[in-house]
């Protein structure tokens, strides 16, 4: 699934195999040319084939994936050529004897079939994420969060979930290369030593170092040392999706760097200023500040709720939730923030505001004051620094330090403004300061502000060293790669957004050759060979000189955490100095916003093929990038729109130009509700030329636009629309509810008025007891079925934010395959779960609600009676199961289901490149607890049955029940916002049973009678009567 | 070649045209029937037909092969719409076999004279056609081999049985229920047949073959009369099965919840729509037919008229469906129903419709008018018009209905693939070669009933 | 003249009508044991040797039955006793829903009734059979009306049998030797 088209790949059909690797003279010369034993090695360097190197990777059984490669039965027939021609290769390249043996000692504690839980933490730029590791036989296989840990209790968010699939990724670059030459690591050491012994005489002047954000306390002591032995040595930091704008504005209002630590649960008004905090990891704390914020909303005790209020320059999940949305320009944010600081006593001077925003200015005003200590106001990281300073003194002027905003110091070992720091090294590089490089992760060839031409500048560089998971742009532009250690197979360390430190713990040894950040910057410290278990340790050992070291080490892996080592609260006062004056904004420039990807964030993860395919939370598209315009503007420049805005059946959408300071790039629109008009939105990540098979030839790349001075929002862009289409493949044809109700809501006011508000049209549902006339199905009850556990799931409407984190969950817990571009255009997407979104109200500012729909697991299946083989039946514990082996695939079942929940294998997609069966690699991390679903079979959600049967298992051994909330399904597990519960609604003091008595529950489609065990619960919007309605109708 | 056309000019007015022509004796009709098969030189264009037929039939077992080896997903079936063509063809293909049966069964027992000359050929295209509508089933899953244990009830240690509440189970037994009589009903009917053409063949190896098919039938009294009484029965039996056949087929979409398929009125409405393409199918086979071998004098005028007449009749019984179809959707204020309504309208879809409501109901008006129902060119047209038309309305309700069901976040699209194409076009070709090879075989017209016909075969008191 | 045994004595006529008044003729003298050969159906042929009443429809009856008790009581016991589930929350015996299999079943128990059963009732097939030989017999199929008295009579004697279809004058009378 992959090709080598640069220009715009994207107008190449993804899954299409390169044609150029499979020319059979081409083969058959480097046949001829390759003697020896060694000549399959030689062959691949040969070849800059790619597709070539993966035939022989793969030998013969991996064709299979070419037969469910669903485009070209051309590219099948030339590749099965190919193989022919192959054949006598493939034989020499037979595999290696391969001895398997016993267990002699059986490691204590393995129970083979047993998953063992690890705790450890996912570093994530600047920040990490505690987790709980689920291994089965020491393969790692699922991730969780860590409950005992503040930053998760439990949840996580879909990066963490996606990251055990990157493991794995047989893309991962596997061995050190010295100029694309395969080297020992051995090798790579004496280079770097020699060089280091270089280094000493110049006091390591010329040295560099250039990583991302870092938060491992190790790593830092590490730089520490290596700059106490060369003190000329430089650490440079650029993340390309980084902190600047919240560093600049803490310098500016606080006198220093701090990082603010939000306390929604105090909060009853957040006012966000283009803060994103509900949308996923990089608003550092999100997990935990979405459970926050959103158990201020649960409803469950009385009738108290907080209130949102969301000014927002590009429609973001965080908006899709606000009580009241302000749809805003990029540039148009800071003027009302000053506005907004001036009416709650911050001296300070703005701009005029139109009317709609006065209103709102006045509103959000008048409530922050009767709320002092109560509410909080939250800096978006995408806004100018201005706008962070003055949230600041506005929390201040509140009274809200302290009480639902406290600061700490950075997370963030040794805080520096990314774009200012990598600016520095260009400029050294340019200037010839800089004889060694040593690019720690990170790609910044590919992402460095464009303007700094990084590329040319690194060129100038004499030795270059890269350690990275992946072969990257960068990779061609250095001397040594180095292969990086996933975070799941070296010790290291990391702090969580408040500060608290986590070991992290290895599951697995390296898949490939990778190395870690601490063991290369080892050689830097006459460490060399020193593992990383002992570098962490050695560094914790400083920390805690005490005897009981061990005990305390054992208990910190153990836990997963540092006890009580979150980072002391700093007593700050915000001043605000003179601000900048804020950029003269001309009205009908277009403004360009920057965002990083939903899904793939800055890149990292565009080789992760689960991620890919999780469809983006509002525009619900897959495997692009879009960029983002106003339905408005779309009419305006006569692009192709339905009648309906909200509606995007046709899925080819015009590619526009957008030119930014003379730099251009070739986007695919997306008419996107609720995107203010003159302004265009770009997601970073995509179109990178040098990557895997799953990210090749994906989205545009928006890092060739976005210079250094503005690195989140610009202005002035030149859009030109081309005659061209660019496919995008939609998960979701149509947006708005129609007359249906899939999502009910109502205003708090409504709602304390009408507790069951959500169930009006009455006559319409099934009554819960029917008699004989009502009608003749029988009662299961009464045969002793659903007595002894009847299972059930709740879905809150009001806590979802659509962060998709359990749709990925799902896919990880599940086997659930990928199916790629192609096949989701044709409407064949595989994920269990999908987060509906739907617009209401104008396509200028609508409300947004999202629903996840799982299966139903109706009691009166509509699938099951229609099935001729009975391959859908119910369990005497309410399920509706799926047999797949009886299975034959008419489809009759998804057709016949009124939620469309089912999903069904078109092709053989449990092989399709990126998930597929036959690469060793990714065998490991497939839960073995889950059938793998073969071609023609029909699947959906099963309430995570084998985690049921675990749980039964565990229950009868000690002849038990199960006990509430021993079954997590891996969607409820992974929820941030507590939105699903499931359990036994036989046992009246469950939580499931609780939420699926309150009023405001109800059944999605109840007139049919299909009495689903999945139910929701109605949403509930808080707007404040002053503003007349919850969304400003611009 | 076919000799000038002597009858086949308008007759005057109010006069009916013959069932058969003038001047046949018990000799000539077994002659001239039996000559098609017994002739040693087998006609040009019956060799250029069946050449073009195998070929397409070639394209056919491709496509299958390929479907076999990749799944369905080389359709352009999804979700939502998991069934297109496939079941599309099956529901086709199924209602164009039902003339046949009505014809050789339900004509019979009303005492129709004039269906004796075309129900041969008529069941002969019944079982083609069934054929053809079974082969669907079967590769629509993508796993054939499968069949087998799901189709049938085969005592197995999983106790795999089939489901029986399932639709699909129902057609299965009542399609393989209709072949197996439509084959016995066509099969006796041949018996006698069979003789003859035994008698009359000339080399030993025909007369060989042809005795062993007529398994010794001597025309003996006692014989005749429980031939009779046998052919009689089945008639009776094969005309509730054949209503009974796509009422069925249509209770794989009205048992189901999907809008648009949910409805009471399917039974009637199908079996009224597969009588009309089946009798369009006829007059598609028959015109040719007598045209290509002179059988002017056997399929006259008049069968051609009856079968318009009767087109005519379902036809309006359609379209009396199709309004019903709307006026339901509406009188219910279901806003689903609603939906399905205005979606039919409205819909990405909708131009299909209104194809379908020209060819099924527009259209085939004109054969109100004689001089339509009495030239043959013409009718053969219309014929043509009415299987398209019955082909889109199976496209409008399995895929305009499946396409916008209740959740609007999981409406979509379909669109077919070439494949589709393929098995679509590969199916008539199988079927076109099926016929012509049958013609070649066996006599098209039933010999023994036509001699009944003639006024010296009755007993003079 | 052929020797030896002798099946019947076939006379051939042109017309159905002389056909059937020569076999009523044979009737009324006695004749039993004698049958008409004709191109298709004469039901007056059948009605004047005696022959008009057959056991098809009662074999036919039996062959519903079967088929209808048999579909149904395999539904049942498939759904109710051998496997029971819960299909979509509806009755294990779903009565209405095993309808259509059992008609289906019934219909064709019944078909396959008629016409094997009136194959065997007919003794087909029959590969050979002596009335073959007469030589002309191979128009019966074709446009000429047979009767053949047989051997097996009691009243059946070469020369008055002979004398007596003379009495209808065929166009031709033959001895069908066995």
């Amino acid at each position: 699934m992959s090709n080598t088209s640069d220009s715009n790949p994207n107008l190449v059909s993804v899954s299409e195999i390169k044609p150029a690797s499979m020319q059979l003279d081409t083969v058959r010369k480097k046949l001829a040319e390759a003697k020896g034993p060694k000549y399959w090695r030689t062959l691949e360097e040969l070849s800059n084939q790619q597709a070539f190197g993966e035939l022989l990777e793969r030998e013969f059984p991996r064709q299979a994936s070419e037969w469910v490669d669903p485009v070209s039965r051309r590219s099948f027939l030339k590749l099965a050529g190919a193989s022919m021609a192959l054949a006598g290769l493939a034989g020499c390249t037979k595999q290696p004897l391969e001895q398997i043996l016993p267990y002699v000692r059986q490691p204590e504690q393995l129970v083979p079939g047993k998953p063992i839980f690890y705790a450890t933490a996912m570093p994530f730029h600047g920040h990490a994420l505690p987790l709980l590791v689920e291994t089965h036989e020491f393969r790692p296989t699922k991730v969780e969060g860590n409950p005992q840990h503040q930053a998760s209790m439990g949840a996580t968010d879909l990066f963490a979930q996606a990251s055990i699939l990157n493991l794995y990724d047989p893309d991962r670059s596997p061995h050190v290369e010295y100029m694309g030459e395969g080297r020992a690591w051995a090798e790579c050491v004496l280079a770097l030593q020699s060089e280091v012994a270089a280094l000493k005489s110049s006091q390591g002047a010329g040295l560099r170092f250039l990583t991302g954000a870092v938060s491992s306390p190790t790593f830092g002591a590490q730089m520490k040392a290596v700059q106490r032995i060369f003190p000329q040595a430089k650490w440079h930091r650029w993340d390309p999706v980084n902190r600047d704008s919240m560093r600049a504005g803490s310098k500016m209002a606080l006198g220093g760097y701090y990082d603010p630590i939000y306390k929604f649960a105090n909060a009853a008004v957040v006012v966000s200023l283009d803060a994103d905090f509900l949308s996923g990891a990089w608003f550092p704390g999100f997990v935990r500040y979405a459970r926050d914020f959103m158990r201020g909303r649960k409803l469950d005790t009385g009738d108290q709720m907080n209130r949102l209020y969301v000014a927002e320059s590009s429609p973001s999940t965080t908006g899709a939730k606000a009580d009241h949305r302000l749809v805003l320009r990029p540039s148009e944010v800071e003027n009302l923030a000053r506005a907004l600081a001036a009416k709650v006593g911050v001296a300070t001077a703005s701009g005029r505001l139109t009317d709609p925003q006065q209103k709102w200015v006045d509103a959000v005003a008048a409530e922050l004051a009767a709320h002092k200590g109560k509410c909080l106001v939250v800096p978006g990281e995408f806004q100018t620094p201005a706008v962070h300073a003055l949230a600041h003194a506005m929390n201040a002027a509140l009274g809200n330090i302290g009480q639902t905003v406290s600061y700490i110091d950075p997370v963030e070992v040794d805080a520096v403004e990314h774009g200012q720091s990598v600016r520095e090294l260009v400029s050294d590089m340019n200037a010839g300061k800089v004889d060694t490089l040593i690019i720690l992760g990170g790609n910044p060839v590919y992402n460095a502000p464009v303007d700094l031409e990084f590329e040319k500048a690194l060129d100038k560089v004499k030795l270059r060293v890269q350690l990275s998971n992946y072969k990257n742009e960068t990779t061609d532009y250095v001397h040594w790669h180095v292969p990086e250690a996933h975070y799941l197979e070296a010790w290291s360390d990391a702090r969580s957004y408040d500060g608290t430190a986590s070991i992290i713990q290895p599951m697995i040894m390296p898949l490939y050759d990778g190395k870690s950040a601490h063991e290369l910057l080892a050689i830097f410290t006459d460490q060399t060979g020193t593992s990383s278990y002992d570098l962490v340790q050695t560094y914790w050992k400083s920390q805690h000189p005490t005897a009981d070291f061990e005990a305390w080490w054992r208990r910190s892996v153990h836990d997963g955490f540092v006890s009580d080592s979150p980072a002391p609260v700093r007593q700050v006062t915000a001043k605000l100095g003179s601000l900048p004056a804020p950029a003269p904004a001309d009205p009908n420039a277009i403004e360009v916003a920057f965002r990083p990807d939903p899904t793939i964030y800055d890149g990292s993860f565009i080789n992760n093929a689960w991620l890919q395919e999780t469809p983006k939370p509002l525009s619900r598209n897959t495997w692009d990038n879009v960029a983002m315009i106003s339905p408005k503007m779309a009419k305006a420049w006569g692009l192709y729109l339905l009648e309906d805005d909200n509606d995007h059946q046709s899925d080819a959408q015009r590619i526009l130009e957008v030119e930014f300071q003379g730099r251009k790039v070739e986007v695919p629109y997306w008419p996107q509700p609720g995107h203010p008009d003159n302004a265009i939105t770009l997601f970073l990540g995509y179109g990178q030329t040098k990557t895997g098979r799953v990210g090749a030839g994906t989205g545009y790349n928006a890092y060739k636009v976005r210079p250094a001075s503005a690195q989140y929002l610009g202005s002035g862009a030149k859009i030109n629309v081309t005659k061209r289409y660019w496919d995008i493949a939609v998960t979701q044809g149509h947006f708005s509810m129609d007359d249906r109700e899939p999502v009910k809501v109502a205003t708090l006011e409504e709602f304390i008025k009408n507790k069951s508000f959500a169930h009006e049209h009455k006559e319409e549902e099934p009554d819960d007891q029917p008699g004989i006339p009502e009608t003749l199905y029988p009662k299961y009850e009464d045969k002793d079925w659903y007595k002894d556990y009847a299972w059930g799931m709740s879905i809150d409407l009001n806590s979802c934010v659509g962060c998709q984190a359990c749709a990925v969950a799902c896919q990880s817990e599940n086997n659930i395959s990928v199916v790629g571009k192609e096949q989701v255009q044709r409407g064949r997407e595989m994920q269990w779960i999908r987060i509906d979104t739907y617009y209401e109200g104008s396509a200028a500012n609508p409300s947004v609600y999202f629903q996840p729909v799982p299966c139903m697991q109706c009691e009166n299946a509509p699938c099951e009676p229609v099935c001729p083989v009975g391959a859908t039946v119910h369990s005497t514990e309410g399920l509706n199961d799926m047999v797949y082996n009886r299975c034959v695939g008419t489809r009759y079942c998804s057709n016949n289901c009124p939620y469309k929940v089912r999903r069904f294998n078109f092709f053989l997609f449990s092989n399709m490149p990126g998930t597929d069966w036959d690469t060793p690699s990714l065998k490991l991390g497939r839960n073995p607890d889950v059938t793998v679903r073969s071609r023609g079979v029909m699947e959906k959600c099963t309430y995570c049955v084998q985690r049921i049967t675990a749980a039964r298992i565990a229950a009868e051994k000690d002849d038990r029940r199960i006990k509430e909330g021993e079954i997590k399904t891996a969607c409820q597990q992974v929820c941030p916002t507590e939105a699903i519960v499931f359990g036994d609604i036989n046992n009246k003091d469950s939580a499931v049973y609780r939420a699926k008595n309150t009023p405001r529950r109800y059944d999605l489609l109840a007139e049919l009678n299909t009495r689903p065990r999945t139910t929701y619960v109605a949403a509930v919007r808080n707007p404040n009567p002053k503003l007349e309605s919850g969304t400003e109708k611009a | 070649m076919a000799p000038i056309e002597q009858i086949d000019v308008r007759p005057p007015k109010g006069v009916r045209p013959p069932i058969i022509g003038p001047g046949q004796t018990l000799g000539t009709i077994t002659d001239r029937i039996a000559g098609i098969v017994l002739t040693k030189r087998t006609p040009v264009f019956w060799i250029l037909i069946v050449a073009v037929a195998a070929a397409i039939f070639g394209m056919l077992q491709t496509a299958v092969a390929y479907l076999l080896a990749k799944g369905v997903g080389i359709w352009g079936i999804n979700i939502p719409v998991g069934w297109g063509f496939a079941i599309v063809n099956f529901v086709w293909w199924i209602g164009i076999g039902h003339a046949g049966t009505l014809i050789s069964a339900i004509l019979l027992l009303f005492k129709q004279s004039w269906r004796t000359s075309i129900n041969r050929f008529a069941e002969a295209m019944t079982i083609f056609a069934v054929m053809q509508a079974g082969l669907f089933p079967l590769i629509h899953t993508g796993r054939p081999w499968l069949a087998a244990y799901w189709l049938f009830p085969i005592p197995l240690t999983m106790g795999v049985w089939p489901q029986f509440r399932s639709p699909l189970i129902w057609d299965v037994f009542a399609v393989s229920t209709y072949f197996t009589v439509s084959f016995l009903f066509w099969g006796i009917g041949l018996i006698p047949d069979f003789a003859t053409l035994r008698d009359s063949a000339k080399t030993l190896v025909v007369r060989r073959i042809y005795g062993m098919l007529a398994m010794g039938w001597r025309g003996s009294a006692r014989h005749w009369n429980r031939y009779e009484t046998a052919y009689m029965l089945l008639a009776g039996l094969a005309t509730p099965l054949v209503l009974s056949v796509h009422s069925v087929v249509s209770l794989d979409f009205a048992v189901s919840v999907v809008p648009g398929w949910h409805t009471t009125f399917f039974p009637p409405y199908f079996v009224a729509g597969a009588i009309y393409s089946g009798f369009a199918m006829v007059l598609m086979l028959a015109i040719p037919f007598r045209y290509l071998y002179g059988m002017q004098d056997f399929i006259t005028l008049r069968h051609l008229q009856n079968a318009a007449k009767v087109m005519l009749a379902t036809g309006m019984i359609v379209a009396y469906a199709y309004g019903l179809e709307m006026f339901l959707g509406w009188y219910s204020q279901d806003k689903y129903e609603l939906a399905m309504v205005s979606n039919r309208l409205h819909g990405p879809y909708s131009f299909y419709y209104y194809m379908l409501i020209l060819c099924n109901i527009l259209i085939p008006q004109s054969l109100w008018f004689n001089s339509v129902r009495s030239t043959p060119w013409k009718l053969f047209m219309v014929a043509v018009v009415v299987n398209t038309g019955m082909w889109l309305e199976r496209f409008v309700i399995v895929v305009m209905s499946l396409q916008r069901d209740y959740i609007p976040s999981s409406w979509g699209m379909y669109w077919f693939t070439k494949w589709d194409v393929m098995i679509f076009v590969g199916t008539m070709g199988f079927f076109t070669l099926l016929f012509f090879i049958f013609i070649r075989l066996m006599p098209a017209i039933s010999i023994f009933e036509m001699r009944t016909l003639l006024p010296q075969a009755k007993v003079k008191e | 003249m052929t020797a030896g045994p002798v099946y019947g004595l076939m006379a051939e006529f042109e017309t159905p009508t002389e056909l059937v008044h020569a076999a009523k003729g044979a009737y009324d003298a006695g004749y039993r044991k004698m049958d008409t050969y004709t191109p298709y159906p004469l039901e007056e042929a059948a009605e004047a040797i005696g022959a008009h009443h057959n056991r098809v429809s009662l074999i036919v009856l039996i062959g519903a039955m079967l088929g209808m008790i048999g579909g149904y009581s395999l539904e049942y016991w498939v759904s109710v006793v051998n496997y029971p589930l819960n299909v979509g929350g509806k009755p294990f015996h779903s009565w209405p829903a095993f309808i259509p299999v059992t008609f289906e079943c019934a219909v064709l128990g019944a078909s396959l009734a008629a016409v094997f059963g009136m194959l065997a009732l007919n003794g087909l097939p029959q590969p050979y059979h002596p009335v073959f030989n007469a030589p002309n017999f191979v128009r019966a199929s074709r446009d000429r009306f047979f009767l053949c008295i047989e051997s097996q009579d009691p009243r059946f004697s070469i020369s008055d049998t002979r004398k007596l279809l003379e009495s209808f004058n065929p166009e031709e009378i033959t001895e069908v030797p066995y």
